[in-house]
């Protein structure tokens, strides 16, 4: 077997000393990606600095309304935390429709934002890929793409992120923090993933060495009514092929507040912005939700075999902004 | 296990339900499989596919890696030993990837061109993954579809005649007042048993002994004796505990590597495959592509039955996937043309995976019958009543039991389609669009010649030796229950011993005929030992045993059409602004002949539905153009039904018992799975109005059919052919 050094950090800046910045090291959380990517020779770290001691896995109330959350929290049990069910509870659905139980026990929430895509060329090295190998190409464009993006790709990198708890996380506003050897930093969730242009292999704005110690959910009363709706080719056990994280709050018919975030159309979770600001203080219609979705989806630029994504995401805007219009109003 | 019989006078273990005989051992781990059977002195082997679709190996870099920890050898075209190719075993010709590594062409991706071998598995995969194979590469081609120019008509399938003509189709079509004629389209789908393939080879005294995981032992042990010019006497094949067959647990390049590797090595070799590589060595089930042309009077009675389809085959080899055959026994029709045509392409060659033919060619002409209905404005059911034929429709032979319509009546009943609004698209629970449907299943009945021993033992039990598989099935458990019968004993004192190809010739787990065929053996042997123990005096101390060979009963049956036959119902529910489509209920009634087992049974046919399920809504293997090669060969790329997919699926089966049938079981093996993915897509009709005729029926296929204006409504279609080969 080709083999690799494991060491255990005991604490953040042990786990930082021993990773050293170093390319052939890296942090290993739950395991449930980069060790299924290991097993395909896509990942070959030399060593392995283990986070599972570090004192990361506590859930804590900010001033205000917020929520702090460990990088080293499972997934299992950010889901079930009483003040993420009532403030974020989009957050809680998002989690659960990912992955199983066993992934849901053992994946972490730092380990979550640094998964890597399910693109099945980025996994099979007799491929090209540029994420995986800058400059060998892009199979997918032409290939199968069908779960690939319509939004913000390249022509070099098509890939879609998988995460779900991105996505609800991204509508909230979270922001990352992270440890460096030169001191602490935090990134904005929606200026956390580059931009892919020519450069899909380098995904995320952490620093060289960086550990992601907290993901901060700023307080946000709109959050309290929000939805997660996944959309996936079987019931369970499947990443998305386009899902949405919506809150709404709407005060005399008319949208007050609104969050929208799609899933499996991007390199990264999208922020609805566009979306967003079509709807804020307009009506809460039907025909208005289809108008912002129209509005962000403008800019979609599906390949030739996933053009139902555009199709599917305004469905999906449409739905659940009604539903949740719905039940605010009961 | 339980019995609901007690006390050597009472016989009556067939048709009670017995948990498995072995069921404990597989549970708590006890049972060890063909890949974890220790060995002494045990090497392992990786194999080495191609990543190339077509060309030829130009080096073999054996250098670098045999200087790796633990390895042992490279074997690879120009250093393994020859193997015998051609030849013609019991099920034909071998498929050519068991001739391996005896030439440089590559014929396509996931070709095995190397195995190495070392002292650990993990040694030899870490060189496997390092070794450097260069390809000189030619041109492929892996498109499928049915205007291929190298498509062509095959003359024969396993000796049975391809093409199938009764009467002048083209004028029944003519003088038809209501005509169907439209296209469907199955992908490329794969076995994937939960367990992988894995053998163990050595050679002791002179004879070459393989534990294995197959359904067949004494069939893999013919092929190995012919690949490596040996006597059968000097094979042995075992495989005690199978973790799925399928289909595609006969001879495959693993047994053909370890015992390779064994022969170089002059020491025990395991391979064992992984889920990747199943997906390009151990075969598959072709894409099809199905014109289905019917004609009917105004009141749905057939005046045409017209089928053509085409399939996919290796260029090296040929194998038909007989989808047309599915409505030659099923529907009487003035006219019957079916046909199956392959097109050869640069691709794996497919193999049998669970009811070759008849799953894919049941979702075409099942569909098919169903738009008919709904052209006619005739009940599906009815509709099929009234073309139940009296003798086979294209053989005018008689029939076996043939209890199909009381299939329709219990399984009316019990979904309750009475009440069945026939309009599609109105019916709405929240987001979902609500449907009803259901399909007919067929599955041929047949039993191969089979040898079996039973041994009355001085301690008043019984050992039972046959060389049966049980593949998951509950073979064993069948084969103790017909046994314990035979002898008038309870189970409890019958042991059953299978798998082992020292056990004689015998029949495979394969096309249904399992059970059938061991069965007799067993029944007969078991019968001839009762009546020379009645002779009275005592078993001697190596015990007293009787044989038995059904070659001369078999060939002495009366020609008939011998089938089981089955209703498919099944409930969806569709939400088409997000394409998502959900199974509410399944229905299967069947009519499969005496029941052995019903426990087991039951599970068996609740798993073909299943699959059913899974090929109508997830299944598909996805090749790229450009390499030639599939993309996501994993469990993840390859979707089959989760739990959460998979409702309330209910299997039962009407009384059927043929007087004139020696044994009276049919087979349950196939049946399960056929109609089943026609019922889904047909309710799918129900609840959207929207046809789908590719499977699987996918979000994306049905946002972008819902996207049509003025849908949901009658008259839309996903039309059939796979959008990709």
């Amino acid at each position: 077997m080709r083999e690799f050094g494991y060491l255990r950090a005991p604490d953040v800046s042990g786990a930082l000393a021993l990773h050293g910045a170093d390319d052939g090291t890296r942090f290993l959380a739950g395991g449930t990606n980069l060790v299924d990517l290991m097993k395909a020779g896509v990942e070959r770290p030399e060593r392995l600095v283990d986070l599972a001691e570090l004192p990361l896995d506590r859930i804590e109330e900010t001033a205000g309304g917020g929520l702090r959350i460990g990088a080293t929290v499972s997934n299992s049990d950010l889901a079930a935390h009483p003040e993420v069910r009532r403030r974020y509870p989009a957050l809680t659905q998002a989690v659960l429709a990912g992955a199983s139980g066993q992934l849901r026990n053992m994946a972490t929430v730092g380990g979550n934002l640094l998964q890597r895509t399910r693109c099945a060329y980025f996994t099979d090295l007799a491929r090209p890929c540029n994420k995986r190998t800058p400059g060998s190409g892009c199979a997918a464009l032409r290939g199968e793409h069908r779960n690939h993006a319509i939004l913000g790709a390249s022509e070099h990198c098509v890939a879609v992120h998988p995460s779900d708890m991105g996505v609800a996380l991204t509508a909230f506003d979270a922001v990352v923090a992270y440890e460096t050897l030169d001191g602490p930093g935090e990134v904005p969730l929606a200026d956390f993933y580059l931009p892919v242009g020519d450069t899909p292999h380098a995904e995320t704005a952490l620093p060289a060495g960086a550990l992601i110690t907290a993901v901060t959910l700023p307080p946000a009363p709109v959050a309290a009514r929000s939805r997660y709706r996944k959309v996936r080719e079987r019931a369970s056990y499947a990443f998305a092929i386009g899902s949405l994280a919506a809150a709404l709050d709407v005060r005399d018919g008319r949208v007050h507040d609104v969050r929208l975030a799609f899933g499996a159309v991007a390199s990264r979770p999208w922020r609805a912005r566009a979306a967003e600001r079509a709807l804020t203080g307009g009506p809460a219609t039907a025909e208005a939700y289809a108008a912002a979705a129209d509005a962000e989806l403008a800019a979609a630029e599906p390949l030739p075999d996933n053009g139902y994504k555009v199709t599917l995401m305004r469905n999906l805007v449409v739905a659940v902004l009604t539903e949740l219009a719905e039940e605010a109003g009961r | 296990m339980t019995t609901a019989t007690r006390g050597t006078a009472a016989p009556g273990a067939v048709g009670t339900g017995h948990t498995r005989i072995e069921g404990r051992d597989k549970v708590t781990g006890a049972a060890r499989y063909a890949g974890e059977i220790p060995f002494g002195d045990l090497a392992h082997g990786w194999l080495v596919l191609s990543t190339v679709a077509r060309g030829r190996v130009v080096a073999v870099e054996t250098g670098p890696v045999l200087g790796m920890p633990g390895v042992l050898a490279v074997l690879h075209h120009g250093n393994a030993p020859r193997v015998e190719t051609q030849y013609v075993g019991s099920l034909g010709p071998p498929d050519p990837v068991v001739g391996l590594f005896q030439h440089d062409r590559v014929p396509y991706a996931g070709w095995p061109v190397a195995l190495v071998v070392a002292e650990t598995s993990e040694q030899a995969r870490e060189a496997a993954e390092a070794l450097q194979v260069r390809y000189e590469t030619e041109p492929h081609d892996v498109g499928f579809h049915p205007e291929h120019a190298a498509a062509y008509t095959p003359e024969s399938v396993m000796g049975q005649p391809n093409e199938a003509v009764k009467g002048d189709l083209e004028a029944e079509l003519a003088a038809s007042a209501v005509v169907v004629d439209e296209r469907y389209g199955t992908p490329e789908e794969h076995h994937n048993t939960m367990e992988p393939h894995a053998a163990t080879a050595r050679w002791d005294g002179g004879r070459l002994e393989v534990v294995d995981s197959n359904q067949g032992s004494r069939w893999v042990a013919e092929e190995l004796a012919h690949l490596f010019s040996l006597d059968l006497a000097s094979v042995r094949v075992r495989s005690e505990h199978v973790g799925g067959a399928f289909g595609c647990k006969g001879v495959r390049p693993h047994q053909v590597g370890a015992a390779m590797a064994a022969t170089v090595l002059d020491r025990p070799v395991r391979v064992v495959l992984t889920r990747r590589q199943m997906f390009s060595v151990v075969g598959y089930r072709s894409p099809t592509t199905q014109r289905v042309r019917l004609g009917a009077d105004p009141d749905g009675r057939l005046r045409a039955l017209g089928h053509e389809a085409h399939g996919v085959t290796s260029k090296l080899f040929e194998f038909v996937e007989p989808s047309a055959g599915f409505g030659r026994s099923m529907y009487a029709a003035d006219a019957h043309h079916s046909v199956t045509r392959l097109v050869p392409l640069d691709v794996p060659t497919p193999t049998w995976m669970r009811a070759p033919g008849e799953a894919p060619g049941s979702f075409a002409l099942e569909c098919a019958l169903d738009e008919l209905a709904e052209k006619c404005g005739v009940d599906p059911i009815a509709l099929r009543e009234r073309n139940e034929p009296a003798v086979g429709p294209v053989s005018g032979l008689p029939f076996g039991s043939r209890n199909l319509l009381a299939c329709y009546r219990e399984g009316a009943r019990r979904f309750s389609w009475a009440d069945r609004d026939p309009r599609p698209g109105t019916r709405r629970d929240g987001r979902w669009l609500v449907g009803t449907g259901m399909a007919a299943s067929t599955f041929f009945v047949g039993a191969a010649p089979t040898t079996a021993a039973v041994t009355a033992e001085p301690d008043g039990t019984f050992t039972v030796r046959i060389t049966a598989a049980d593949v998951g099935t509950g073979a064993r458990t069948a084969l103790t229950q017909i046994a314990a019968d035979a002898l008038e004993v309870t189970p409890d004192r019958v042991r059953v011993r299978i798998a082992d190809s020292d056990f004689g010739q015998a029949w495979l787990a394969g096309g249904s005929m399992g059970t059938r065929s061991w069965g007799w053996a067993v029944l007969l042997a078991a019968r001839e030992l009762r009546e020379r123990l009645a002779l009275g005096g005592a078993v001697p101390e190596e015990g007293l045993t009787a044989r038995s060979d059904t070659s001369d009963v078999l060939a002495a049956l009366a020609q008939k059409e011998r089938h089981s036959y089955g209703a498919q119902f099944a409930e969806v529910a569709v939400d088409v602004t997000t394409g998502e489509v959900r199974v509410r209920r399944m229905l299967g009634i069947f009519a499969a002949g005496r029941i052995v087992n019903p426990l087991t049974a039951r599970s068996q046919l609740v798993g073909g539905m299943t699959w059913g399920l899974s090929m109508a809504l997830h299944e598909e293997a996805v090749r790229d153009a450009a390499s030639g090669a599939h993309v996501g060969a994993d469990l993840a790329g390859y979707h089959f039904a989760a739990h959460a997919d998979v409702p309330r699926i209910e299997a039962d089966w009407v009384e059927d018992t043929d007087d004139e049938d020696p044994v009276g079981i049919k087979g349950i093996g196939e049946i399960g799975i056929v109609g089943a993915a026609a019922a889904i897509a047909n309710a799918v009709w129900h609840a959207t109005g929207v046809r789908h005729r590719t499977l699987p029926i996918r979000p994306d296929r049905v946002l972008d059919a819902a996207g049509a204006p003025g849908t949901p409504g009658a008259g839309a279609a996903a039309d059939g052919g796979p959008d990709r080969a």
